[in-house]
C-alpha cells in the first residue's frame, strides 16, 4: 500500500520517459497530472487510516525487500508513514498534483519532446521526493535525497541550450554535493556509534543517554553533520547560494522543487530525528542561530533584487531560515506546521509569478512590469492573496504558523533570535508588497530601463513579442484553477494549527507531536499534547502570545504600509533612498557579494590548482610521463634489439646451431 | 654383427655434412636436400639403438620421421619454386625481407 505512494509517479516518470516523444501533448500531460492525482488518493487514504489508529500507535510500516544483507548489518527498504510523514507525503502528492496540472498549460509551448522529457523529470522528482519523506531510515531516506538533488539538476537545466541555466543546475549540484558529503558522514557515525540506521530505533537508543549538555560529544558531531546536509539541501547559510540561481528553471518547477518540496527535506529531515537533536543542545543552538541569521539575510537581499522570480528565491532562503529557527529551538512542530503553510502559499506565488512572466512573453523584471492589475485579475488576486498570507497578515495561514515560530522562539528564552524572526517578518512583508505594488500597481512601464546585468532574459517556451506587450492574456484555465485552489488553500490551511491563545486546539501540533519522541514515549505521557495543554491552561503564557502576535500582526501591516508609501504613494522615494545609501544598496543588490567571495575562496583556487597543480604537475608530467615513459623505454630497447632479427634464415639457423652446441656442450663438460 | 658404435659414427658422419650443407651451400634445393641427409643420419641413429636394444620404438620413429620428411620436401619444394619465380635466384641470402 505505502509502496504504491512512489510507485505511481514513478510509473508515469517511466512512461513518459520511454514513449514520451510518441505521445501527443495532452495524453503526455494527462498521465504525468494522472499518476500524482492517483499518489494524492492513496496518501489521502493512507492518513486516514492512520488517523484511525490510536494516538501513540500512529505507524504504519511496510517493508518492500530486504536491500542490503551483510553478516549483521540488514537494511530493509522499508517505508513508515507516521504523523510527520503523512504531513508531507499529503503536501507532496498534493501541491506535486496541483502543480503538475499547472505546468501542462505553462509549458505547452514546447515542442512533444521536450514536453514529455519535462513531466519525465517532474514525475521522478516527485517519486523520490516520496520516498524521501516516506523511508524509515537513513538509507532510504538518502536515496530519496540524492534522486530529488539529481532531479533538480535536471530541471534546473531544463533549458539547458541556455549557458546560465546549465550552470545553475552544475551550481545546484556541486554546492548539495557538498551538504551531501557531511550527511553521509553523519549517517556514518551515527551507525557506527549507535548500530542502527532506522529512526524508530535510533530514537530509543538515543532517548535512553543523557542529553550532550555543554559537550561536544559524538551526537553532536553527528547531528552538526546532517545540519550542514540540511543546509546544503535547504538552501542555508552557507551553502543557499544554489537557490537564487535555480529560478533558471521552468517556473512550476521553482515552484514544486524549490520553494514547496525539496527544499524543505532538509527541515522534514531534523523534524524526523527530533530526538536526536534534541539530545545534542549545542548543534540546536546552531541550526536556531544559522536558521535567525539567514532569514534575515535573504530577507534584506530580497528587497532590492529587480527579477519577480529572484525575490520569491530570497523568500524562500527566508523562510526556510525561519523554519530551522523553530526547529533550533525545539519546536518541531511549529517548524513542520510553517513548512506546511509555506507549501502552499509560495507554490501559489511562484505560479503567480509564473503567469505572469507567462503573460508577459518572458519578462521577469519586475521594473519592466506595473499596472497588471487590470490585465491580469485572477493572478493579481490570487498573488495578493499569497502576499497577504506570508506576509502574516492576522488569520490567514502564514500568521499562524509564523506567529507560531516567533513565540516558540521568544518563550524558549531566545530573545535576540525572536527579535532577528520579528525584523525578518517586517522586511518579508515590506519586499513582498513592494513586489506586488512594483508588478500589478502603478502604470504600465516598457523596456524603458534595460539591464545590463540580466538581458532579456528567459528562452524559455516563449516567442519573442515584436509588437512589444499588446496581447497581455490572463492565466489559461488550468493555470486559474490551480492558483485559485492554492490561493483558496493559502487561506485555510493555518486553521489546523490555531494556538490554544485564540481559542484553537492547534491540532497540528497535537497530530504531529508524537512524531518528536521516541517510540514508546508519547503513549505513556501523551508528550506534546500535555505540553500544549499546559500553555493553554497558563493565562500568562496566552497573554505573551497574544502580544507576540499583536506585535507580529502590526509587523505585517507596517511592512505593507511602508512598502505602500515607499513604492507606490512616492515612487521617487525608493530611487531617493537608494542613491542615499548607496553603499547599503549595492552591497544588498549584489546579495553581499556572497557568489564572489566563494568564487574567490572555493571556485578560483579549486580552479587554479585544478590546471597547476593536478593537470600540468600530477596529470602531465606524472601520470602521463610515466605512461610515455614507459612507451619511450620500450622503443628505444627494442630499436636496439631488433638489429638481432636480420631476415637472414642463414643467420637464424647458424645460431640455433651454435645455441645447440653449446648447449650439449655444457652437458658434455659440466 | 656390426657393433653400434660404427652406425652412430657413420650416424654422426653424416649429420656433420648435413650440417655443413646447410651451412655452406648457395642453394635452396641443395640446403634442402642436405636437411634431408640430416634427417637420415638420425633415422640410422634410431633403427641402430631400436636393433640393439631389441624394441621397434626405433623403427616406429622412423616411419614418422620418413612421413615428415616427404611432406616436407612437398612444402619445401613448393615454397622454393615460389620463391624461384619472386627473385628469378635461389640464393638464401636474397631473401632477408622479413625483418624489421
Amino acid at each position: 500500500m505505502l509502496a504504491l505512494i512512489p510507485l505511481f509517479p514513478l510509473l508515469g516518470f517511466l512512461i513518459n520517459a520511454s514513449f514520451g516523444r510518441r505521445l501527443p501533448k495532452t495524453l503526455s500531460g494527462a498521465v504525468a497530472s494522472a499518476v500524482m492525482v492517483a499518489s494524492f488518493v492513496v496518501s489521502a487514504m493512507t492518513v486516514r487510516r492512520l488517523a484511525g489508529l490510536p494516538a501513540g500507535e500512529r505507524a504504519i510500516e511496510q517493508t518492500v525487500y530486504t536491500w542490503i544483507a551483510s553478516g549483521d548489518f540488514v537494511l530493509d527498504l522499508t517505508f513508515r508513514v507516521d504523523p510527520l510523514a503523512a504531513v508531507m507525503i499529503l503536501i507532496v502528492s498534493g501541491i506535486g498534483a496541483l502543480i503538475h496540472v499547472y505546468s501542462t498549460a505553462y509549458m505547452h509551448d514546447e515542442p512533444d519532446g521536450e514536453y514529455a522529457r519535462y513531466f519525465s523529470y517532474l514525475n521522478l522528482f516527485a517519486a523520490f521526493m516520496l520516498v524521501l519523506v516516506l523511508g524509515a531510515n537513513f538509507l532510504v531516506l538518502f536515496v530519496g535525497w540524492e534522486g530529488v538533488g539529481l532531479c533538480s539538476y535536471l530541471l534546473i537545466g531544463f533549458w539547458f541550450r541556455k549557458k546560465s541555466a546549465a550552470d545553475a543546475g552544475k551550481k545546484a549540484f556541486v554546492v548539495n554535493r557538498i551538504g551531501d558529503y557531511a550527511f553521509i558522514l553523519g549517517v556514518l557515525l551515527l551507525f557506527a556509534r549507535f548500530g542502527t540506521l532506522d529512526f524508530q530505533r535510533l530514537a530509543s537508543v538515543v532517548s535512553a543517554i543523557p542529553p550532550e549538555q555543554g559537550v561536544f560529544g559524538v551526537l553532536s558531531i553527528a547531528t552538526l553533520l546532517l545540519f550542514i546536509g540540511a543546509t546544503g539541501k535547504s538552501a542555508q547559510i552557507p551553502l543557499y547560494v544554489w537557490l537564487p540561481d535555480a529560478m533558471e528553471g521552468p517556473t512550476p518547477v521553482s515552484a514544486l522543487i524549490h520553494a514547496a518540496t525539496m527544499v524543505t527535506a532538509g527541515v522534514y529531515m531534523i523534524g524526523r530525528n527530533a530526538v536526536l537533536f534534541s539530545h545534542a543542545p549545542e548543534t540546536m543552538l546552531i541550526v536556531a542561530v544559522i536558521g535567525a541569521v539567514t532569514a534575515l539575510m535573504a530577507a534584506t537581499i530580497g528587497l532590492v533584487q529587480n527579477d519577480i522570480k529572484r525575490v520569491l528565491a530570497y523568500s524562500t532562503v527566508s523562510q526556510l531560515g525561519l523554519m530551522f529557527l523553530a526547529m533550533g529551538v525545539g519546536a518541531f512542530g511549529a517548524g513542520i506546521f510553517h513548512l506546511y503553510t509555506h507549501a502552499f502559499f509560495k507554490a501559489l506565488l511562484f505560479l503567480g509569478s509564473g503567469a505572469v512572466i507567462h503573460a508577459l512573453h518572458g519578462e521577469q523584471d519586475i521594473r519592466h512590469m506595473g499596472g497588471l492589475k487590470r490585465y491580469l485579475p485572477v493572478t493579481y488576486w490570487t498573488f495578493l492573496i499569497g502576499s497577504l498570507a506570508i506576509a502574516g497578515v492576522p488569520f490567514l495561514s502564514g500568521f499562524f504558523s509564523k506567529d507560531e515560530i516567533l513565540y516558540e522562539t521568544f518563550h524558549g528564552g531566545h530573545a535576540l533570535l525572536w527579535l532577528m524572526a520579528a525584523v525578518t517578518s517586517l522586511l518579508t512583508a515590506t519586499y513582498m508588497f513592494r513586489l506586488v505594488f512594483l508588478t500589478f500597481h502603478g502604470e504600465r512601464r516598457g523596456h524603458q530601463l534595460p539591464d545590463p546585468r540580466s538581458p532579456i532574459p528567459d528562452p524559455g517556451p516563449r516567442v519573442p513579442d515584436p509588437g512589444g506587450h499588446g496581447h497581455v492574456h490572463d492565466a489559461p484555465p488550468a493555470m486559474a484553477l490551480v492558483l485559485v485552489i492554492l490561493a483558496v488553500g493559502s487561506v485555510l490551511a493555518g486553521y489546523v494549527g490555531v494556538p490554544h491563545a485564540l481559542g484553537g486546539r492547534n491540532a497540528l501540533a497535537a497530530w504531529l507531536a508524537p512524531s518528536f519522541q521516541p517510540p514508546g514515549a508519547a503513549a505513556e505521557v501523551g508528550g506534546g499534547l500535555q505540553a500544549s495543554a499546559e500553555t493553554a491552561a497558563d493565562p500568562a503564557a496566552a497573554a505573551l502570545e497574544l502580544t507576540l502576535m499583536a506585535v507580529s500582526s502590526a509587523n505585517a501591516i507596517g511592512g505593507i504600509l511602508l512598502a505602500w508609501f515607499v513604492w507606490l504613494r512616492r515612487r521617487e522615494l525608493a530611487a531617493g533612498l537608494a542613491r542615499r545609501f548607496v553603499g547599503v544598496y549595492t552591497l544588498l543588490l549584489n546579495k553581499y557579494y556572497v557568489d564572489e567571495l566563494y568564487d574567490a575562496a572555493v571556485v578560483r583556487p579549486i580552479q587554479v590548482g585544478s590546471e597547476h597543480g593536478l593537470w600540468r604537475g600530477v596529470d602531465v608530467a606524472v601520470i602521463d610521463g610515466a605512461v610515455n615513459g614507459t612507451g619511450v623505454i620500450v622503443a628505444e630497447g627494442s630499436g636496439i634489439l631488433r638489429r638481432l632479427q636480420t631476415g637472414s634464415v642463414r643467420a637464424y639457423a647458424g645460431s640455433m646451431f651454435i645455441g645447440v652446441i653449446v648447449i650439449l656442450g655444457y652437458y658434455l663438460w659440466r | 654383427m656390426i657393433p653400434l658404435g660404427h652406425y652412430l659414427f657413420v650416424s654422426a658422419v653424416l649429420f656433420a655434412i648435413g650440417t655443413a650443407g646447410v651451412f655452406m651451400r648457395r642453394n635452396l634445393i641443395t640446403i634442402l636436400l642436405s636437411i634431408e641427409i640430416m634427417l637420415n643420419a638420425v633415422n640410422l641413429s634410431f633403427v641402430a639403438f631400436g636393433r640393439q636394444l631389441g624394441s621397434v620404438d626405433g623403427q616406429i620413429i622412423v616411419l614418422f620421421v620418413m612421413t615428415v620428411a616427404a611432406a616436407e620436401a612437398a612444402v619445401g619444394l613448393a615454397i622454393v619454386i615460389g620463391l624461384y619465380r619472386h627473385r628469378e635466384s635461389l640464393n638464401p641470402d636474397a631473401f632477408t625481407l622479413l625483418k624489421w
